[in-house]
């Protein structure tokens, strides 16, 4: 009977532990290091020193004027524009901004509405961007319409 | 003839697939992996809106502030208050003067913590503005829902 050279056919297969050692090693680096990546965005506002700013003094319109109150923990209490009360309704507030600058062409550039924001100096910020999203436009559908683009804020309340 | 089993060549199991699946996870790391990290801060949470879109092009001369929640910000890895800030921002437009350009070309851009005071944000703009710095950029992140 003859028996096949056993040497031979080890010599074709190739040693793979090292390779595997370095690949496993590769894949601990890029998974410890993954971090899911979240999308930004940023609402652009101009504000110049107030004073300084000749064009806003000329315009005739006053800006809307939108209160935002907070409890001793930063919670929103209550927010109310030009003095009307609106509760912690932000929905409400898009629907009043509509309404007061109304939905007709919206204004790009300096010529459009102006709010001036005021907040209680503890209100927590997540609260402004809320506010700030629902006077600055609203998605239909896909698309964004924009509502306010002239934002300022009040002197900080101490 | 007795001939010895192979016992030795039993106890190697195919690693091709193993190595195939190892080698497609690496790529996908690879891929995905985000090394411009710079901008981001481990203190800061960023609150959320559904009207921002990742911008497509990058901002002139941008000045990223962090505003973590106790009104601590950051400029560059340094630290500082709203009363200090002003020194590092006075740095910064050093820096957007050299390159000859003006003060109201630079972009303030605010990642500030979704739970800071609004209060300590608006001090922050309010010495940005005291050096003339005009243009600001409120970073949120992107709600998808």
């Amino acid at each position: 009977m003859k028996i096949r050279n056993r040497e031979e056919a080890q010599a074709t297969q190739l040693n793979m532990t090292s390779m595997i050692d370095i690949v496993f090693l590769l894949l601990i680096f890029f998974v410890m290091t993954f971090k899911i990546v979240e999308l930004e965005g940023d609402f652009s506002v101009r504000m110049p020193l107030a004073g300084n700013d000749s064009v806003a003094m000329d315009s005739t319109e006053l800006p809307l004027k939108l209160r935002m109150r907070a409890d001793e923990l930063g919670r929103l209490t209550s927010i109310s524009l030009n003095e009307i009360d609106l509760g912690q309704d932000f929905d409400q507030l898009r629907g009043n901004v509509i309404s007061l600058i109304g939905t007709s062409t919206p204004i790009e550039g300096d010529d459009g509405p102006e709010i001036e924001i005021d907040t209680d100096y503890n209100l927590r910020y997540e609260y402004v961007i809320r506010a700030i999203t629902a006077v600055s436009g609203y998605k239909d559908g896909n698309e964004v319409v924009k509502l306010i683009e002239k934002i300022k804020f009040a002197k900080p309340r101490r | 003839m007795r001939v010895k089993s192979k016992k030795v060549d039993l106890a190697e199991g195919d690693l091709t697939p193993m190595i195939d699946m190892a080698f497609q996870l690496i790529a996908f790391f690879m891929v995905l992996i985000n090394f411009a990290q710079t901008e981001s801060n481990d203190r800061v949470k960023l609150p959320s809106s559904q009207l921002v879109k990742p911008p497509e092009a990058p901002l002139e001369f941008p000045i990223i502030l962090h505003v973590a929640q106790d009104g601590e910000v950051f400029l560059g890895g340094d630290s500082y208050t709203a009363e200090t800030l002003r020194v590092g921002l006075n740095s910064e437009i050093a820096v957007i003067k050299a390159e000859g350009k003006s003060v109201k070309d630079a972009n303030v851009v605010i990642r500030a913590h979704k739970d800071t005071a609004a209060g300590d944000v608006q001090e922050v703009i309010r010495v940005a503005q005291e050096v003339n710095l005009e243009n600001f950029a409120l970073r949120v992140k992107e709600d998808r829902s």
